[in-house]
């Protein structure tokens, strides 16, 4: 009998789970309900199997996720057994800070900051989070126990080597670890994983009619009337779905008619333009984009 | 644009016409892990770009950001730069090299790859061996116009060192040397003879060219000599590891307990070799209790079998202890436990590897205290020579004898590289620092054995009639140690107290007049003088020590010799600046001049003493009061 590569797969991230709640004090799982999410939590549950996962779901939430986001959130959870945290960034709820009027300082305020506070207030020293190293070139060099400093910074240059199956969870107080299980899955294996396990994912995945703009290059869904119209824009109904899913006014749609997880999976192996493209995050900083932000403790 | 653009791989045909069934193809892929190796120049990344590629993982978006980039800060004039696709961080973009350990993906229809891209560079031999530690497959890369070089040798040689099984000799450039055979028949008996002298029996040579395309997907017009296979079949066929771990016999090591309520009790792991059933006889190391697996718990239901690769929670049908860190192994044929170990080492630390500092060990799902001793010899990499080394700087190689604190479940490195494979963290920094590779377990623990005496050390402590102890005085030259602890002996003395004193310089100028002041003499001098205490603790005596001993974790190796509560540690704390202007040898003036080297507070480090029994400010009492204060502390 010899494995699949997504049974070998699983059996890695599993494994990797299993290491953090042995060595870690208090682990917690980043949860942003997207697939990579589904997938981790449903890693999770197969990893502790009978017992709950040992460790809470922690959402950094920016205010301005999709409204069928905050759904499955709640309900994911609570099937799970697991206790869900749920941060916002204090300040930048008081400034209110909004991707509309403050460009990428809602990413860094929300995000980058909300997560610090967020690791800081319940003190946890181990983080999962589903980043994948086919995602971008930064992350294709990060380790799967991924130290960081006690104020949260990555340095690229001195990162613990990795060898066989070993993982070196050890840490001064105040530092942390930040864990991708996930690390060596591709988008191709998360969508035939969900599709072989029967994950439950946003029905934003799925090609529906939906409210949209045409803005700047990128098809916004108007989900909330908190989105400003400019002078002329009308939303408009289009058939559209999302291949990433993050704050909806940053998030672009692409037209689709793709309303099962076959013709997803099709539609993307046939698409040409890559995973992050939909996302404006990256290109803040040229090129280097997503390694600054690394530095600085985004995860 | 001039660059042969065709994909020539296909592996689409189905998406469009039958997604179910391409789905149902891609979930049965295997997956194979392998490394590229070669020089700065060798064409490594140009290759990998190559093969994502022709694979179909570069999305349109990221290939217009390649031609780009490529007109840019490309190396390849107008064409297009692979080698830019793979190297990631910004610093290496510039520089033009590659200097991490990188992960790529691509899948064909047989297979999903996962390409660990390691550097050629001298100075990173660590990312070769921790690129190298996880893969089925070595790629070498050959420049076709510079043959076999110092660097094919030792890629060679780490990647044979590591376990790696099957090596290809990929000869690229093929294109550059106008696809001549002869050039390519000379590299490949070159490899073959000096790889015969290292022990690697097989390999697969191939004529290709990265940056062209050649013997790549397809078999090359322009090498109508070479009948296959290409580079793309020989990874899809070649027979990967799992299976071949699957034939050997069942051992998981016990990453964590599993206990939702009293009714249910499940040791979760991941199988490293073997399969096992419900039924099955096991031994749990190292204890050497004996059961059967009553269970393979799942998500999904109970298993009727498990293999290797697979990571499963199993209930044994008896109470038996078993915890984190021990080994399942197949009752049969159970692993070995040692506490002794010939392994090679791979040092990965700035800091070079100490002789006798107490490490942490990670093995399996094991973290135990080890030292390592001098290394037997160190290994040249570009000539495989043995050399005579004292230590082991950044990237060397040796060969060391390992103690570990306890007896740990193993197997050599050859058969089970999960149980096999170490690696050793600092206790300080908590930074990996080298890896292991264990050869076999040192009989030498097993044939000196305690000789048992009538007089036991109880028996020596009530003759005098105290409690043994271990006064260990630790702080910077000149802080009043040798002061206080000469008082602390008189007052002790006169109190009817059996002690000695183990001053550092007189120390020095006997029992280690052979070692010097470098960090590695100065944790010998440490272990040493802890042996001598230890010695001295068990005929009864109290035990005063006044050594600078500047590193933590010496101060805790020789903790951990002493029987529990015997050991005080006093700090005997003095501000650089005071020491310095007290400076009553004149030694902080000649460091100054930089006539002494590796002292104290000046060109080498103190740790000063996290919690020590004692901490004895020095600018606010005077060294009488001092040594009442350890007295009171000793003698309540």
């Amino acid at each position: 009998m010899s494995l699949t590569h997504l049974q070998r797969l699983e059996a890695e991230s599993i494994h990797i789970m299993r290491e953090v709640v042995a060595e870690a004090e208090r682990p917690v799982m980043l949860y942003s309900v997207g697939k990579d999410s589904a997938v981790m939590l449903h890693l999770a549950k197969k990893a502790f199997f009978p017992s709950p996962p040992p460790f809470p779901l922690l959402h950094v939430d920016t205010t301005w996720k999709f409204r069928a986001m905050y759904e499955l959130r709640d309900q994911a959870a609570r099937e799970a057994g697991m206790d869900l945290l749920v941060h916002q960034n204090p300040d930048a709820l008081e400034k209110s800070i909004n991707p509309f009027d403050h460009g990428p300082l809602h990413t860094d305020m929300w995000k980058t900051e909300g997560l610090k506070q967020a690791l800081d207030k319940w003190g946890f020293d181990a983080a999962f989070g589903g980043a994948r190293r086919d995602e971008e070139k930064s992350r294709a060099k990060e380790r799967v126990f991924s130290f960081r400093s006690a104020n949260h910074r990555w340095d690229p240059k001195n990162q613990r080597p990795e060898l066989w199956h070993l993982y070196n969870a050890r840490k001064n107080k105040g530092e942390s670890m930040r864990v991708f299980p996930i690390s060596n899955w591709t988008e191709l294996d998360i969508w035939q994983y969900i599709h072989l396990e029967g994950i439950r994912i946003v029905p934003l995945y799925f090609a529906a009619p939906r409210p949209t703009v045409e803005r700047d290059g990128l098809i916004l869904m108007v989900d909330d009337d908190r989105f400003p119209l400019r002078p002329g824009e009308e939303p408009q109904m289009r058939s559209v779905r999302f291949r990433t899913l993050g704050c909806y006014p940053l998030t672009g749609a692409v037209e689709s008619t793709a309303d099962t997880l076959p013709q997803v999976i099709q539609e993307m192996l046939l698409t040409t333009t890559s995973e992050r493209q939909g996302r404006a995050i990256d290109k803040d900083a040229g090129g280097a984009g997503m390694e600054k932000k690394k530095q600085e403790g985004y995860f | 644009m001039s660059a042969p653009l065709d994909p020539v791989y296909k592996t689409d045909a189905l998406i469009a016409e039958d997604i179910d069934k391409y789905l149902d193809v891609h979930q049965h892929k295997t997956m194979l892990r392998f490394i590229t190796c070669g020089s700065v120049d060798d064409g490594k990344s140009t290759l990998i770009g190559r093969l994502l590629y022709d694979s179909k993982m570069i999305f349109e978006d990221q290939l217009a950001a390649l031609e780009a980039d490529s007109k840019k800060v490309g190396t390849q004039g107008q064409e297009l730069d692979f080698a830019l696709l793979v190297d990631g961080l910004a610093a290496e973009r510039e520089q033009g090299i590659t200097i991490d350990v990188a992960y790529r993906f691509f899948a064909t229809e047989k297979r999903k790859f996962i390409v660990a891209d390691t550097p050629g560079h001298e100075q990173y031999t660590r990312n070769m061996v921790t690129g190298a530690s996880t893969a089925d497959l070595a790629v070498i890369l050959v420049d076709a116009r510079k043959g076999v070089l110092t660097q094919t040798r030792r890629h060679s040689y780490l990647a044979h060192l590591i376990g790696i099984r099957n090596i290809v000799l990929a000869v690229n450039k093929m294109d550059l040397v106008g696809y001549n055979r002869e050039v390519f028949e000379k590299i490949v008996a070159d490899y073959r003879a000096f790889a015969s002298s290292i022990g690697i029996t097989d390999f697969v040579a191939l004529p290709i060219s990265g940056f062209k395309g050649d013997n790549i997907t397809t078999l090359s017009p322009n090498t109508p000599w070479h009948a296959g296979p290409t580079l793309m079949e020989h990874l899809e066929t070649v027979e990967i590891d799992a299976a071949h771990d699957a034939a050997k016999p069942f051992r998981m090591a016990v990453q964590w307990v599993n206990r939702p309520n009293l009714d249910f009790r499940g040791f979760a792991g991941l199988i490293s070799t073997g399969t096992v059933k419900p039924g099955d006889a096991i031994r749990v190391l190292p204890s050497g209790k004996t059961s059967t697996v009553s269970r393979i718990v799942t998500l999904d239901g109970d298993l009727k079998e498990a293999v290797a690769g697979q990571s499963v929670t199993l209930c044994l049908a008896d109470e038996i202890d078993c915890s984190r860190g021990d080994v399942i192994a197949a009752a049969e044929a159970p692993v070995q436990a040692a506490d002794q170990f010939e392994a090679v080492i791979v040092w990965m630390d700035e800091q070079p590897m100490l002789p006798g500092r107490p490490y942490w060990l990670k093995l399996g799902t094991q973290t135990v205290s080890a030292t390592v001793t001098e290394p037997k010899y160190q290994v040249n990499v570009n000539n495989m020579d043995h050399l005579a080394a004292k230590t082991l700087e950044l990237n060397a190689i040796g060969s060391c004898n390992i103690a570990t604190d306890r007896r740990i479940p193993f197997e050599p490195y050859g058969e089970n590289r999960e149980l096999g494979g170490f690696i050793l963290i600092d206790k300080m920094t908590n930074a990996t620092v080298g890896a292991g590779m264990i050869h076999f377990a040192l009989r030498r623990s097993d044939n000196v054995h305690w000789q048992a005496t009538d007089i036991s050390r109880e028996h020596h402590a009530a003759l005098k009639n105290q409690k043994p102890a271990v006064v260990w005085l630790t702080g910077l030259s000149g802080a009043g140690k040798s002061t206080i602890a000469n008082l602390v002996e008189k007052k002790l003395a006169r109190m009817n107290r059996h002690t000695f004193l183990l001053d550092g310089d007189n120390v020095r100028h006997g029992l280690n007049k052979d070692l010097g002041f470098t960090a590695a003499d100065r944790v010998e001098n440490i272990r040493r003088v802890g042996e001598v205490a230890k010695l001295m603790t068990d005929a009864g005596l109290i035990v005063i020590t006044a050594f600078i001993s500047p590193f933590r974790a010496e101060r805790d190796m020789v903790r951990g010799m002493m029987q529990p509560g015997e050991f005080f540690e006093v700090f005997i704390d003095t501000p650089l600046a005071e020491a310095e202007r007290r400076d009553v040898k004149g030694l902080y003036k000649k460091a100054r001049a930089g006539q002494l080297k590796n002292f104290t507070g000046i060109d080498s480090p103190y740790e000063a003493p996290a919690a020590p029994e004692l901490r004895v400010d020095t600018t606010a009492m005077d060294a009488e009061e001092a040594a009442e204060a350890i007295v009171r502390m000793l003698v309540p």
